[in-house]
């Protein structure tokens, strides 16, 4: 059977000796009283009530799935007992303002309790995920009168919350999205439209769900700048805002999906439902936009979650399963023994950790960009995590999910039957390279709109702070391979840059076509950038690494030696161009 | 009752690899996972039960060991404890030590009650409470399964080998908690916040006038031996020769 402990020691390794969170929190008012060992009391009680309460209920929940009764979602069983606990013990304000209830705690410890909520529970996880996106939205965005009426309880996790974008023909491109919205007179409006993809749309956990829906007034232009956010309660709250009359909301069906089966992903109907607008009118892309940074952050931890539960198991599972021999040795051995296994366990712990580290330095840009007393400091920062959130949604859900087939595939015919949970993780971690953005359009967004931002300071900065690291490093002798290698691959990086934003591939199809490449060449520098950094705090730590920090020195290595190399061949591959894949007419497919 | 005194031990995490010591005196807990232990996380639990059901008015915790200790009294002040003391040494206490800085914190905080884990999972000494009760003249309630507290004197169940042995004591008294007495709580993320601001207060074992100085001499800790594989015999009375060979029958 799986388990799954969190990994606390690893989490405040890079938090506060790699990227020193607790100088960071000091610098900011809204911190103060935030060190870094309440971080590490918290991580410890969310890695329990994750490990104890949700993680048992994942596998069941994946065999049971929700079902659709008499127009009602009911969840798995166990799952709304586990809610009930989850907001009794106030997990689901953590990081929400304490205006509205919340426990204020920064961005950067929610980000860790996220990837322990997927590594978990996935299912489970997006329940509070999705509603802190829509709490986040209507604090931002809405009026005093819902802010008072609706933050408390979604806070609190009393009422859940659900993001209703995606329609029939209407999916990466939102411009085509017909739901309409009209004025009742009496300030609210008549929402009507059916949207599909609606995660956490309807279900039995809770007494309310509060949906955000982008619809179109009338007489708004078409595209993307006709769209507005109404919020739409399942229940209309009472003179008490207590849940009361049922709104016209209705559940057309539940999809049936690959994996996250515990997650109730609808069909939503608002079928003339009552709704008030959030934000202006027309401005509800932008609405949900704001929130976008936040919530791609989370998808991509979900990638190295699930990637941190796959690589626990196949740890576990390779040090006991005896098989073969020993390249050295007599009798037989564990698998862990042969250096094909120990391959597939170092990719991925070697990715884990990096995209840790790369989820936390932007998580801590996060919280320096929303309150920093420095104007100066709060827009290099909101660069920083402009151009590293498609990264991180993409990169951390692509070897995620690569990293799940890899634990599947340590298991042998072990890791393809269901009884260790490694073919789940597959199913499961899939979802997150598609929804919040597919990471194809993570990559365009990462060529196209941030390498040119702000006449390319975020990302000349950001190679900029790599390059650095490299200079650091010279003469250590403990990084000294790492160094080269990430030295190379950042040259290589810089060069296809550099011909993106200005150079022969700085033509739209050129841009597009490079795009998916160019974000994975990306990411692994990024990789071997903090690899580097958490090898040369090992090293300035001296007797005071344990031996538990003292491994990365043997992780990084193995990132140096065997995946950074792949940085070369992606540069050549982006360089071969458009014309490879604009050959064939599209008639010939 | 007024004051409830619960002493609480970090220990090397139960899901931790110990690893032993080259020079064989003891385990290497540098770098390691350490936690409250179980039963002491179940003796806070019952405390703040007794709390909680107004029979008690306030559940002091008590730690005695490296500064790193104050995060397992942070989680017992967490769970609901309202006040700490760390009585900091980096050394390890014998328990009749122990036993004795427990009897002047006793002293100081004049409780009605020490409930406490009937024996830490590191050393498995079983022997701290029974020595407190000792010293303090206090009657005495070990591995509890179920405490109940009325008309002024406790109800305790023990689990004894022939069942269930039911005590009733005057207070102030000691009670040990077993396995079974309940399942401590998952702590909320509010008062986890909370449990900063509640004092902890560090002291030394000087200032309880307690001799710490050991009186066991520990000769040497080693791994317990790997498992040797078996062989496979043919009949019966193969099998009854090999064990008189062995000396076993």
């Amino acid at each position: 059977m799986p388990s799954y402990k969190a990994p606390v020691e690893d989490m405040m390794f890079v938090l506060k000796d790699v990227l020193g969170a607790g100088q960071v929190f000091a610098e900011i008012p809204a911190y103060v009283e935030i060190d870094t060992d309440v971080v590490g009391n918290v991580l410890e009680e969310a890695g329990r009530f994750c490990a104890e309460i949700l993680q048992p209920l994942n596998m069941s929940g994946d065999a049971e799935g929700c079902r659709l009764e008499d127009g009602v979602v009911r969840t798995p069983k166990g799952f709304a007992e586990a809610y009930a606990a989850f907001s009794d013990a106030g997990w689901g304000g953590l990081s929400a303002s304490p205006e509205h209830g919340g426990q204020g705690l920064p961005r950067t410890v929610q980000i860790l309790v996220d990837e322990m909520l997927s590594a978990a529970n996935l299912s489970f996880g997006l329940f509070p995920g999705l509603t802190r996106g829509a709490y986040e939205a209507i604090e931002a965005h809405g009026d005093e009168t819902l802010k008072a009426l609706y933050l408390p309880k979604m806070i609190a996790g009393t009422w859940t919350g659900a993001m209703a974008l995606t329609e029939g023909g209407a999916g990466s491109d939102l411009g085509l999205l017909k739901a309409t919205a009209a004025p009742r007179g009496d300030g609210s409006y008549t929402v009507t439209g059916s949207k599909i993809f609606i995660s956490s749309g309807d279900h039995d956990m809770a007494e309310n769900v509060i949906h955000l829906v982008l619809a179109r007034l009338p007489g708004a232009p078409a595209g993307t700048r006709g769209i507005s956010l109404f919020l739409c309660p399942k229940f209309l709250p009472d003179r008490d805002g207590a849940p009361g009359v049922r709104n016209a909301i209705s559940v057309g069906a539940l999809e049936h999906k690959m994996g996250i089966h515990a997650q109730p992903t609808c069909v939503m109907n608002y079928d003339g439902c009552q709704g008030w607008l959030v934000g202006e009118e027309h401005r509800g892309l932008a609405a949900m936009f704001t929130m976008m940074n936040a919530e791609r952050l989370f998808v991509g931890v979900q990638g190295l979650g699930v990637a941190d539960a796959s690589y626990q198991t196949a740890a576990t599972y390779a040090r006991e399963r005896l098989q073969g021999r020993a390249t050295d040795g007599a009798g037989t051995a564990p698998i862990i023994a042969h250096p094909d296994v120990r391959r597939m366990l170092l990719s991925m712990l070697s990715f884990i950790e990096a995209g840790r580290a790369l989820s936390l330095f932007t998580a801590l840009e996060m919280d320096k960009e929303k309150f920093h007393p420095d104007p100066e400091i709060r827009r290099v920062s909101g660069g920083l995590v402009a151009l590293l959130t498609p990264v991180i949604k993409a990169a951390l859900t692509d070897f995620g999910f690569e990293a799940a087939v890899l634990g599947q595939q340590v298991l042998g015919g072990h890791g393809y039957i269901r009884e260790w949970g490694q073919e789940q993780f597959v199913r499961d971690a899939r979802i997150a390279m598609i929804y919040e953005g597919t990471n194809g359009i993570q990559a365009q967004d990462l060529v196209v709109r941030k390498l040119p931002l702000d006449g390319g300071r975020p990302v000349r900065m950001f190679l900029g702070l790599i390059r650095e690291t490299v200079e650091q490093a010279e003469g250590v002798a403990e990084a000294a391979a790492l160094r080269v290698a990430v030295g190379e691959a950042l040259a290589h990086l810089e060069l296809v840059t550099a011909r993106l934003i200005d150079g022969d591939l700085a033509g739209s199809g050129e841009r597009n076509a490079a795009a998916t490449d160019y974000l994975r060449l990306f990411a692994l520098v990024a990789f071997g950038w903090l690899w580097l950094r958490m090898t040369l705090t090992v090293v300035t730590m001296g007797e005071n690494a344990d031996a538990h920090a003292r491994r990365k020195i043997a992780v990084g290595r193995f990132f140096a030696g065997r995946v950074l190399p792949q940085a070369g061949a992606l540069a050549r591959q982006i360089g071969a161009g458009s014309a490879a894949l604009m050959g064939l007419d599209a008639g010939d497919f | 009752m007024k004051t409830i005194l619960v002493p609480v031990k970090m220990v090397l995490d139960s899901n931790a690899r110990p690893r032993v010591r080259t020079d064989e005196s003891g385990i290497d807990l540098s770098g390691m996972r350490m936690s409250i232990n179980p039963f002491c996380e179940i003796a806070v639990e019952e405390a703040l039960r007794l709390k909680e059901a107004g029979l008690a008015e306030e559940v002091v915790v008590v730690s005695i060991g490296p500064a790193k200790a104050q995060e397992t009294l942070r989680q017992a002040l967490a769970m609901g404890a309202d006040r700490a003391t760390l009585i900091e040494i980096d050394e390890t206490v014998e328990p009749l030590a122990v036993a004795k800085l427990l009897r002047a914190v006793v002293g100081e905080e004049q409780p009605d009650l020490v409930l406490l884990g009937k024996q830490a999972i590191d050393d498995d000494c079983n022997q701290t409470g029974q020595m407190l009760a000792a010293l303090l003249g206090w009657p005495q309630a070990t591995f509890a399964s179920a405490v109940r507290f009325e008309d002024g004197r406790l109800l305790v169940t023990r689990e004894i080998d022939a069942g269930l042995q039911r005590l009733s004591l005057p207070l102030p008294a000691v009670v040990t908690t077993d396995l079974r007495l309940n399942e401590p709580r998952h702590c909320a993320l509010p008062n986890i916040m909370k449990a900063r601001k509640k004092p902890l207060k560090i002291g030394a074992p000087a200032d309880y006038g307690v001799d710490i100085g050991r009186r066991l001499k520990i000769l040497a800790v080693r791994p317990p031996a790997g498992r040797k594989s078996g062989i496979r015999v043919a009949t019966a009375s193969e099998l009854v020769g090999d064990l008189r060979a062995a000396g076993i029958v």
